[in-house]
């Protein structure tokens, strides 16, 4: 399992390619997203929307010996790609070090320039509901 | 025989007024289309402000001094070029506000609490904006009174029939728009507001968009209210007119109390200004107000009917053009409508559009347009529209053409 800094280094090399380029990077992300595994509707409900997003975004995640899980859907493309992204850097990882991962690659990108303040505050707001996921595994764990 | 009717503007020169215009946008030329939320500004409005503060800053009326008088003078032309823009029968009857929210909450604040009682009814149409539907609801709220709504067809006009139908002997208020923004279908204002005086209501018309697009007669439509915001107009942002027909302005009582509108003040009693200052508490938004006489001298230079034919021709090359896509659907195909392009595009969010076409320099507005009961009537979350004002072009509506096929290829 590769570690939570490595997959977002990859990241960063993947978005370097774009050369900045904001339709380019935006048209990938959305592509991202296109590769999401797909939630079941049942899972699509009201208490799995991510509150702060603009776009509709569910997330529920479940824990598989020791490691966290996540699926999530958007009803907009870009979104879903973001999420994906988080995914990606999440999935499979202990509870503790979701909750301790500090985030880089979105600065390092440049993700603002491209996504805009509302985004990027869902964004944050993503980010925020898979650590309270995280703190409630790690809760579980040690009870 | 005839010329063929065509818009004599010169829209390079024009285009050369807007300084905005001509900026690069992540490597790209602008193309704004964002016009029915805000329009830009031409060089007289933006020195007009500069030129305010640079040279005669000074709180006006009252004032004694030279600064005082002169922004004063200017303060008041552009009352008297308001009042020639709408042909009001006097400049007494245009108060400043900040918008045309503010003016429907005076509105609603000193009409609606003086006149409207329990069981009295308001109607309001389908293609109202938020900022005509809420104040309306408190009012509803404070006094018990009743809330009747025209319904949309399906092309986007209002159902005139339905409408004829509302109207009772309890009906005391009618509130529209003279265009909508989320469709913009031009309403027929002048139909609605007989109807409504036959029923012995009075009638608001909300014109934030119309403003910058249709002719504004406000005797010959014989509206009692009549609400006009400048930014959507070329004119700067917080700043706007209600016209409100003498008799009845007179009759209403103050909606916010403070300097400027009272006429003497004691702790027992205070008498209030004569019109137009009983409404404008306060020191006014000054300089806006006096930027806002270029943005309409702008118009009326440029000629509201060259500018109709313009954006007309737009509006249909717009139309045409985006109905033609792949899983497009136009929203709103009213007989009349103002320059604005609503549409859908088959799986493809509203915001995703929005975002894609930002990365092409292309500024489209996408959601519900603050007309959230629009939405509802068309079963939809919202939409993306284009919205044109006098400086765009047929270029631009290419580009924006050519952005949507992208986007819709890249979707499929």
């Amino acid at each position: 399992m590769k570690s939570i800094i490595d997959i977002q280094n990859e990241i960063i090399n993947e978005f370097s390619l774009l050369d900045g380029d904001k339709e380019m990077t935006v048209f990938y992300i959305m592509e991202l997203g296109q590769r999401l595994p797909a939630m079941k509707d049942e899972d699509k409900t009201e208490e799995h929307i991510v509150k702060g997003c603009q776009s509709k975004v569910w997330l529920t995640a479940t824990l598989e010996d020791g490691r966290v899980w996540f699926t999530a859907d958007s009803n907009t493309a870009i979104t879903k790609g973001l999420v994906s992204l988080l995914i990606r850097i999440f999935n499979g990882q202990p509870a503790e070090s979701i909750l301790n991962a500090e985030l880089f690659f979105m600065n390092k990108i440049g993700m603002e320039r491209f996504i805009g303040t509302q985004r990027s505050n869902g964004f944050a707001a993503m980010i925020r509901q898979m650590k309270l996921y995280a703190l409630a595994f790690k809760a579980q764990q040690e009870a | 025989m005839k010329a063929p009717v065509t818009s004599h503007i010169n829209l390079a020169e024009l285009r050369k007024k807007f300084p905005v215009l001509h900026q690069q946008v992540n490597g790209r030329n602008l193309v704004y289309f964002d016009n029915a939320a805000t329009s830009q500004k031409p060089l007289s409005v933006i020195n007009a402000l500069t030129e305010y503060y640079s040279g005669y800053n000074a709180n006006i009326h009252r004032g004694i001094h030279t600064l005082a008088e002169k922004a004063t003078k200017a303060y008041e032309e552009t009352r008297h070029a308001v009042k020639s823009f709408i042909n009001a029968d006097s400049a007494e009857e245009i108060i400043f506000v900040r918008g045309v929210t503010e003016a429907i909450n005076l509105v609603a604040s000193s009409y609606g609490r003086a006149h409207i009682q329990a069981g009295d009814e308001i109607i309001l149409s389908g293609l109202e904006h938020h900022s005509n539907i809420v104040p309306w609801q408190l009012l509803r709220e404070e006094k018990n009174a009743v809330l009747k709504v025209i319904p949309v067809l399906e092309n986007g006009e209002l159902d005139i029939d339905a409408y004829r139908k509302l109207l009772t002997s309890k009906t005391k208020l009618v509130a529209v728009n003279h265009a909508s923004n989320s469709l913009g279908t031009i309403n027929p204002v002048k139909e609605i507001i007989d109807l409504a005086h036959r029923a012995g209501a009075v009638v608001l018309i909300d014109g934030a968009q119309a403003g910058a697009h249709l002719p504004i007669d406000v005797q010959q439509l014989d509206c009692d209210f009549y609400c006009l915001s400048s930014h959507k107009m070329y004119g700067p942002t917080g700043t706007g007119i209600l016209y409100g027909k003498r008799r009845l302005l007179e009759q209403m009582p103050p909606y916010q109390g403070g300097g400027e509108m009272i006429k003497e003040v004691h702790f027992e009693k205070t008498t209030f200004n004569d019109l137009p200052y009983k409404f404008e508490a306060g020191t006014p938004n000054i300089a806006d107000v006096i930027a806002f006489r270029k943005a309409i001298d702008f118009i009326m230079e440029t000629g509201k009917e060259a500018i109709a034919l313009h954006e007309t021709e737009l509006l249909r090359y717009a139309t045409e053009k985006i109905a033609a896509l792949p899983a497009v659907k136009i929203v709103g195909n009213a007989q009349h409508k103002v320059s604005v392009v609503s549409f859908i595009v088959d799986r493809i969010h509203p915001f995703d559009i929005g975002q894609m076409l930002d990365a092409r320099a292309i500024a489209v507005r996408t959601g519900h347009h603050c007309t959230q009961p629009v939405m509802e009537r068309f079963g939809i979350e919202g939409t993306v529209r284009a919205s044109f004002a006098v400086y765009n072009t047929k270029q631009e509506v290419d580009q924006l053409v050519e952005g949507l096929s992208r986007i819709i290829n890249f979707m499929k």
